[in-house]
Formats: C-alpha cells, structure tokens, sequence
C-alpha cells in the first residue's frame, strides 16, 4: 500500500496543513491506540483518525515516562550523574554512559587509558545487539509472529549474562564511569563470548528462515512505511532508518570515535526504505556487531589501566565549556550536549536521541493512509524507544 | 514472494527437538556473576563511619546511624552506613569511594520478605545470610576516585640544612596546595580529634577555592597560633583522617600552614576584627606561651584589659624556647603574637612574677589571673653521676640556644630521651657541632624501642639524615666520670618499660651493655612545672591532685580569681595549649561578667 496521489476522497487541507475533518459527519471516527499497546515499545500513544479502516490523520502522544532527568541531572554533582544516565534508555542503556563520560572527560581534559576506549566499544557493540534483538521480537509481534521473540529474548539473555560478568549488572550496567571503565575483562570472557556469538549466529539464521523467509510476513512488509530519502535530513532521520533508504549515514565511520576506526567494517545498507528493507538492515547490522565483537577481543590490549587518574570526585569542578558528543547506536545518531559553569554541576545535560525525531514528526507524516492493524508494525520498525524521547 | 517463504518458516518446527533454554529453577541455580552488584556488606570493624558513602549516594539512600555498643572514638565517628533499598539504584559509587575498603557488595540479590520495612537495614549490624558470602562486587585494585597518595613536600637537603638552623621544609605552593587540599573528602573526624576543634574542612575548601581571606578567618576563629600550629602542631586530626586508610592522610598541618603563607599581615588583620568596647574588666596572665596568649586574644576581643607577664625577654613560651628555629622560625611565632597585641594586649616581658612583681599584687589590681606557667623544669634520671655539671637539661639548652648564650658546645654529646624534645636537643646539637667544629657526634638513647617511639618518625628519620645516631630500648644506668670530665654513657637494654601493672618500672638485660662515648650527657625525659611563684601559703590552700594544680572544666583553681592553663594542667602540645586558653577565657569571661571574682 502506498501514499495515492488522489486524495478526493479524503478530507480535504487548510492552508496551515491541518486536515479539516469534520468528525460529526458520521465518515470519520477517533481511535486512541496507546499508550499501553502492545505494539508499541514502551509507553507512547497514537491519536488516529480513521476513515473504515484507513488512517487519515495521526497524531503522536508523548509524556507518558517523563521523568525529568536532564533536569535532576543539573542537581547532581558529575559523579552523580552517572548512575543516572543509563536511565534514559532503557533498552539499550550504554550510550548514555558512553556520551556522558565522554563529554565530561573532554571538558575536563581527562584521557581515557587504551584499554578503556576498547573495553567501551565493546559495551556498545554488545549493546547494539541486544537492542536489535528487543526489535525482532517486536517487528515480528507487530505482524502476529510470536516465536520470534522467544527465540531473540534467548539470544538477548545470554549476552545479558556476558555483560553481568563484565560489568556487574544486567541491564543498568553503570560500567563506564567518567575516566575511564570500572574494570577489565574477566578471566575467560573472550571464550565465552565466542560460545555467545556462535548462539546468536545461530539464532539469527532461524530468524532468517522464519521471519525474513515468510510469506506473511513480506506481504505485510514489503511496501509498507515507505520513507522517501529526501525526507531523511529534513526530518532528522539517522541509522538503519536512514541506511535502508540507500543513504549509509553511521556515525562510527562519518565522525569515528572510541576504537571504530581500527576496526573493519561497512555501514549495512538497503534500498527500499520500507518496513521490510529496514528489519533487514537490522537482522545484518547484527551479524555485523557480531563480527565487531569478535575483532574487538581479538584487537584490545589485554593489560594496562583502565581508569584515568580522576580528582576528588565529591568537589570536582569543571571549567566553563560546552561539548555534543555523539555515537551510533541502533536506532541512529545518540548525543549528549554538555554545558559545563565552572561549578561542580553540570549547568545543562540535554540528550539527542533518534527517537524523538523519528516516533513523533516523521511517524504523524508516514501513517496516513495506512490500515489500522499495520499502524504498531509500522511504528516498530522506526525503532523507537519512549524513554529516550521523554528523558 | 517465492516458494521458500511459504515453506521456510515450518522450519520453526525444529526446535521441539531441542532442550529448553530456561532455567528450571533459577532460584536456585542461577548465582550473581562474581562482580554482581547485589546486597552490600560492610566490615563494620573496618568501617570507621566517615560517611563518605552517604554524600556521593545520589538516590540518598544512605544514612549514617549510631549502632548499639559502639562508642565515638578518635577516627571513628561510631556510626555505620544503613541502607535503604527503596532508594539503592546499586551504582556502588558507595563501594568505589569508601575510605577504607570496608564496604562491598555480595552477589547475592533475591530476596523475599513481606515486611517492606525489612528493605532498610544496616549490612554488617543486621546479620543477612550473605555477609560472608565471596563474591559480588569489590572495588577492583587501583579504581580510586580519590587520590590516595599526598602531595610530597619540598625539603632542604640533610647537607644543606645540617650547616643553619634555616628551616627544612619549604611549604607547598598554590597548586600543591590545590591539589592536597582536593584530596580531602570533608568527612570531619579531624574536627572531632582536633583539641581545638578548627573548622578543618572548611579551611582546606578555602584552599581548594583560593579563598584565603576566609581560610584566615576560619583560622582565628579557633586558633590565634595558627602560623605555629601549621609549622609544629602535632596534627593528630592527621592520624584520625580517614584518607590514612587506604593512603596517606590529608597534609594538614601544611595546608593551615599554607593559608598563612599566602596572606598578608592586613588580611589576617581584617579577618581578626577589632577587640568589642571595653568591659572595664582586667585580667592578669601569667606566662606568654600559647595558652596564655591564647586566653589573652580571646579576653581582649571580648573587650577586657589583658595584661601577660613573661619573665623571659620575648613572647612565645616554649615556642619559641623549646622549639628550634629550623621547625618553627622566630618570625612566624612573632607574626601570630603581634596578632594578638594588635588587640590592645600588653605583653610584659622580663617580668618574673614572684620577683619583680607578686602574685599578690596582680590579685588585688585585676578581676582574674591565670597563671600558664608551662612545663619549664627538666626531670632527671637520677642515676649515678648525673651530678656532674656537664650533665645538662634539653630544656635549659634548648632556650640557652634560642637566646644566643654559650653553654659550651660538647665535640660529643649523649642524649637521654626518645621524644619530641630529645630529637630537638640532639638536632639543635648537631647543628652547633657542625657549625663549630664542622663534625656531628651525637648520639639518642631511647627507653622506647623503634616500634613504641615517641618521637614523630619525621624526626628519626631526618636526625638520622643529619648525622645522629639514634639507640633504642637502651635503659642509662651511669654517667661514666674519668678525671673529674664527663666521658660518656653506660645503657642497658630494655626489657619492658612497664610492669605487669602497667607501672612505669623498666626492667633491663644486664648481660646487653653499651658504652656511648660523649663529653656531655643531657637529659631529656620529660618537664615539670615551675610553682615557687605561688609561694607557700597559697600552695598550701590550693588543691592539687598528684602534683598538677587542680582545676575546674574551665581551668579555676579552688581559689575564685586564680585560673589556670595549658601544659601544667593540660599537657602536652601546642593545640592542646590553644584548646586550653579557650575554655579557661570563656570561663574567666563568664565569671567577671557576672560575679565579683575576688
């Protein structure tokens, strides 16, 4: 299905752009999707008007996970802050720690031991393949295919457990500490690391089979959420969103940081630029952490510091300067804006995450004229977690 | 669309042949990785309540709370970390930053209870099933996020500073000092062990913000001998400071030494203030020592006429007498009493009380008078031979040096005693011996072995740099006279210095005997105070427990207008002095104000 360029039969346009439905005409009816439905990854709402079972109008909801951390962050001292961040992104929590880290030791003009750098990359990467996993799981529920999630929850598991023996904790790592990295590899990780990627591999390959392989799920897919390259700077969009309409914007090779540029590797594109064409780029981009993953052991230096040497972090005070460092994650461009006043708080933290610019303009552009039941498909495979939009 | 995709995804099929993946019981079965953050434990005899992790804690989840049977002692505040678990987000900032490595956290992280409240409890107080449990996180080695090892502290070299009594240290710098002072983790037990309790985190903060106007302020209002006290002060908020315990303790005595260093005679002046409109009240001190001085600055700010007599030639007392120039020189002690004088306090000096004027005298033209007479007289050791004049004490040598007098530099000399003032006699020799005759030969006897020293270990170690040589566990037995001329030392060693009782009682191996060639013997055992100014009659009415003066909480005596201070109640330092001249102000301030003292 695909935007008709007659639009007769819809509402017709005021001059601002707004669409004049005149909802007691019996023709139209409102439908509140959210903000707990379970096509949607987290707590986001969908105000749709429908016309049968056609989406003329939709607007994007947010609010609902509000917590205000920039501003709690602003009564924190810099070393407070890092347990905090991890917590704007639930799902995939290391960019926060990273970004954060990262603009703070650039303000303060600290250097982050080799090891360090290589430890972090391999936290992102770790990271960004379980945030895919969280992904195959939904774009395949959005269509009805259950078993997907199973299998990809399994795969997210064990890499979970790898991060519990490397950081300490499973989810909220809290690892990557400004300065450096709380510790080193522990004895055997590489092993079974290797005992992991070869269980992802293998998952991956019947997601391949049962997901990527099926007919339903093409049908559905294919052609569905067609976002038009021309679209992607104007609406901001980065990542596989960006990727699967032909255009490799990656950050790790545009602006590379941490140890990327030691490392070989592709940004995974696609060219449909639909529903479809961007699960592919994902279901790739995982094989490709995987063999990042596998370069980085193989790569890091195996000794040597892993913690800058850091001032008294009760009353570390930064000088006056402002820094935006930013990172690839799965969803796309991840940053982190620091104003730093000379005092010892930081004076304004403001998180970009891909989400924002992607579930809310971009979604109300590409809904209209979808049928309602591809409506959570569609918003899935934009890859959008609320908690990053609301921070 | 193809053929495949229709078939393809029966493939699914495959995986009832395989084993499930879950865990059948995980309860059970499924441990916390060896780092795991799970539930904290904490070595609560390690633990000395600093309370550093409740201020990193960001979720305030941590409270520091008195815990039944432990007592507040020196570096210990008593109480232990209770954590909350409604509030814990498990970032173990708490473990990272701990001052002692009591705190960490076992793999341990299921529990069930009903009673919400359970979630609230003190890990090392409140027995849990995982306080011993081996794993779970620790800070891992060398994850500081302080800096654990001090700022090194600029020195003269022993060749050097042998030659001048110059002084040895040099001081830190403005960014030294930054950096020292960033160290400190504002936990206070220092405050709590300091005699005088000065605003000591306050101050290093000042340091930290370049703010030495309000470091000085801080400063005075606690101690007028600041300049002395950040060159000598026996800094024992230094042996309470909780970065002692995984690295060296916070420089203190240096940092206060180093606000005075970088402020100006008016700074200190303008922090100081002016003295209140006067009382119409007088006051006599006797003595011009640290806690005479001290009394004198805090009476005349409270508007009083303070009137110091000193029988020596200058102010300062055993600062200035005992003390030897190149620990303490002569014009820091000047800058803290011309301070004080700024005030409207006369300093009398030659004046000995008792001989040019009398006790009686100060009674009847005053409201009050202290007397802070010090501890001037040197003990004896009393054994054979210790009659011969060139059998001498430090105290006498030590203010016979400061005054410039020629008491007859031994080419060889022995020297009793294994404190503070031993090392400075045996120094100050050195210095005269290298300055006369080019060649040091001074030799320290201590009862004390090296463990149970009681001299700083500064002092051993730089005496040693300088020449000395330095005996331990070495008991005097004779002064060894030939031809009517001192020629040395016999010692036995030490067995054990107290008795079963804990009595002072040496006891001795006679069979381990030494010899320590020297001309003359000093002795440096310990001080005792000077009370003939009293005279008889008002010793007699005065109360005295084991030949101290007794006095009060605020240093009264039994008779209402005589306080007393310092060493000869109240031993045995600088601070400890300083400590003492407060209270006994405060004390004789109340008293004139509200009562006819006399």
């Amino acid at each position: 299905m695909s935007y008709t360029p007659d639009r007769s039969q819809y509402p017709a346009m005021r001059p601002d752009g707004t669409l004049d439905i005149d909802l007691t005409s019996g023709k139209y009816l409102k439908l509140w999707q959210g903000p707990q439905h379970p096509g949607i990854t987290g707590n986001m709402s969908v105000e749709l008007t429908v016309c049968g079972d056609e989406v003329v109008e939709g607007k994007t909801h947010v609010g609902y996970l509000h917590r205000g951390f920039e501003k709690l962050m602003e009564r924190r001292t810099f070393i407070q802050v890092f347990p905090i961040v991890c917590r704007v992104c639930v799902p995939e929590p290391d960019f926060n720690e990273y970004c954060y880290a990262a603009a703070v030791e650039e303000l303060a003009g600290l250097q982050v031991p080799e090891q360090a750098r290589w430890i972090r990359t391999l936290i992102l990467e770790m990271g960004r393949v379980n945030s895919y996993m969280m992904y195959l799981g939904g774009q395949a529920g959005a269509f009805g295919l259950g078993v997907i999630g199973q299998w990809t929850t399994y795969a997210r598991d064990l890499m979970l457990d790898r991060f519990e023996e490397l950081t300490g904790a499973r989810i909220y790592h809290m690892f990557i500490l400004p300065g450096g990295v709380r510790d080193g590899l522990p004895d055997g990780f590489a092993q079974r690391m290797e005992e992991t990627l070869a269980e992802i591999e293998r998952t991956m390959k019947d997601v391949y089979e049962v997901m990527f392989c099926n007919a339903v799920f093409k049908t559905r897919a294919v052609g569905l959420g067609y976002i038009d390259p021309a679209l992607l700077d104007q609406y901001g969009v980065t990542g596989p969103n960006a990727r699967a309409a032909g255009v490799a914007k990656d950050v790790r090779k545009d602006h590379p940081y941490l140890a990327y540029p030691e490392l070989d590797f592709e940004p995974v594109t696609g060219t449909e630029s639909d529903v479809y064409a961007r699960a592919d780029v994902r279901r790739r981009d995982v094989l490709v952490s995987v063999d990042l993953i596998r370069q980085i052991l193989a790569k890091m230096p195996k000794e040597g510091p892993v913690m800058a040497k850091l001032p008294n972090v009760l009353h570390w005070k930064i000088p006056r300067g402002e820094t935006y460092i930013r990172g690839e994650c799965s969803r796309g461009e991840y940053g982190y804006y620091l104003v730093t006043d000379g005092s010892g708080y930081p004076r304004r933290i403001n998180v970009r995450g891909p989400s924002y610019t992607h579930a809310m303009a971009l979604l109300e552009r590409m809904i209209v004229n979808v049928n309602i039941s591809d409506v959570a498909a569609l918003m899935v495979s934009l890859h959008t977690y609320p908690p990053e939009i609301e921070r | 669309m193809s053929f495949k995709d229709v078939v393809s995804p029966f493939t699914a099929w495959k995986n009832l042949f395989r084993d499930p993946v879950t865990i059948r019981d995980p309860l059970n079965d499924r441990p916390g990785a060896a780092r795991y953050r799970g539930f904290h434990q904490n070595d609560i005899e390690k633990c000395i309540g600093c309370g550093t992790c409740e201020t990193i804690c960001q979720n305030g989840a941590i409270d520091m709370l008195p815990v039944e049977g432990r007592a507040t002692k020196q570096g210990d505040s008593g109480l232990r970390p209770r954590i909350d678990y409604g509030r814990c987000c498990w970032c173990a900032l708490c473990v990272d930053v701990c001052m002692t490595g009591s705190l960490s956290m076992s793999n341990e992280y299921k529990w069930v209870e009903s009673d919400p409240d359970a979630f609230r409890f003190t890990p090392g107080v409140d027995a849990k099933h995982w306080d011993h449990a081996e794993l779970g996180y620790r800070r891992p080695e060398g994850h500081r996020l302080t800096a654990e090892h001090r700022l090194h502290m600029g020195e003269m070299a022993p060749e050097e500073r042998i030659g001048s009594f110059a002084e040895i240290v040099d001081g830190y710098d403005v960014a030294q000092a930054k950096l020292e002072a960033d160290r400190c983790v504002a936990c206070g037990l220092c405050v709590a062990t300091c005699p005088a309790h000065m605003a000591i985190p306050q101050y290093i903060a000042a340091i930290r913000d370049g703010d030495y106007e309000r470091g000085v302020s801080l400063l005075y209002e606690t101690n007028p001998f600041s300049g002395i006290c950040g060159r000598v002060c026996t800094h024992k908020c230094e042996s309470a400071c909780a970065s002692r315990h995984e690295g060296d303790p916070i420089a203190i005595r240096w940092l206060k030494r180093h606000i005075m260093d970088q402020v100006s005679v008016e700074q200190i002046r303008r922090a100081v203030g002016t003295a209140a409109p006067s009382s119409g009240r007088k006051v006599a001190i006797v003595g011009a020592g640290p806690a005479g001085l001290t009394a004198a600055f805090d009476l005349a700010k409270r508007g009083h006429a303070v009137t110091v007599f000193e029988a020596l030639d200058k102010p300062g007392g055993m600062t200035r007498f005992g003390i030897p120039e190149y620990r303490l020189p002569y014009e820091a002690i000047d800058q803290d009493v011309d301070i004080i004088r700024s005030l409207g306090v006369e300093i009398r000096c030659n004046t000995r009380v008792g001989s040019d004027v009398t006790l009686d005298e100060l009674r009847e033209k005053h409201d009050a008078v202290l007397i802070a007479l010090g501890l001037q007289l040197g003990r004896a050791t009393r054994v054979p031979g210790t009659d011969h004049p060139d059998v001498r004490k430090a105290v006498d040598l030590l203010r016979q040096a400061t005054a410039g007098e020629d008491f007859g530099t031994p080419r060889s000399a022995v020297v009793i005693g294994g404190g503070n003032v031993a090392m400075d006699i045996a120094r100050t020799l050195a210095r005269l011996q290298k300055q006369q005759f080019g060649a040091v030969k001074v030799i320290v006897t201590a009862l004390e072995d090296f463990a149970h020293f009681l001299a700083d270990p500064d002092e051993i170690k730089e005496a040693g740099e300088e020449g000395i040589a330095v005996f331990d566990a070495r008991g005097p037995q004779q002064v060894v006279v030939e031809d009517g001329k001192v020629t040395g030392l016999r010692t036995w060693k030490v067995k054990a210095i107290f008795d079963e009782q804990g009595r002072f009682a040496p006891s001795y191996d006679e069979t381990d005997e030494l010899f320590h060639p020297g001309s003359m013997i000093v002795e440096a055992i310990g001080q005792m105070t000077d009370t003939a100014l009293l005279g008889d009659a008002l010793t007699e009415k005065l109360a005295w427990t084991r030949g101290r003066l007794q006095v009060d909480a605020g240093g009264r005596s039994s008779e209402p207008w005589l306080w007393a201070a310092g060493d000869m109640v109240r031993g045995p330092d600088v601070i400890s002095a300083v400590a003492d001249g407060h209270r006994v102000a405060a004390s004789i301030h109340t008293a004139i104000m509200t009562e006819q003292a006399k």
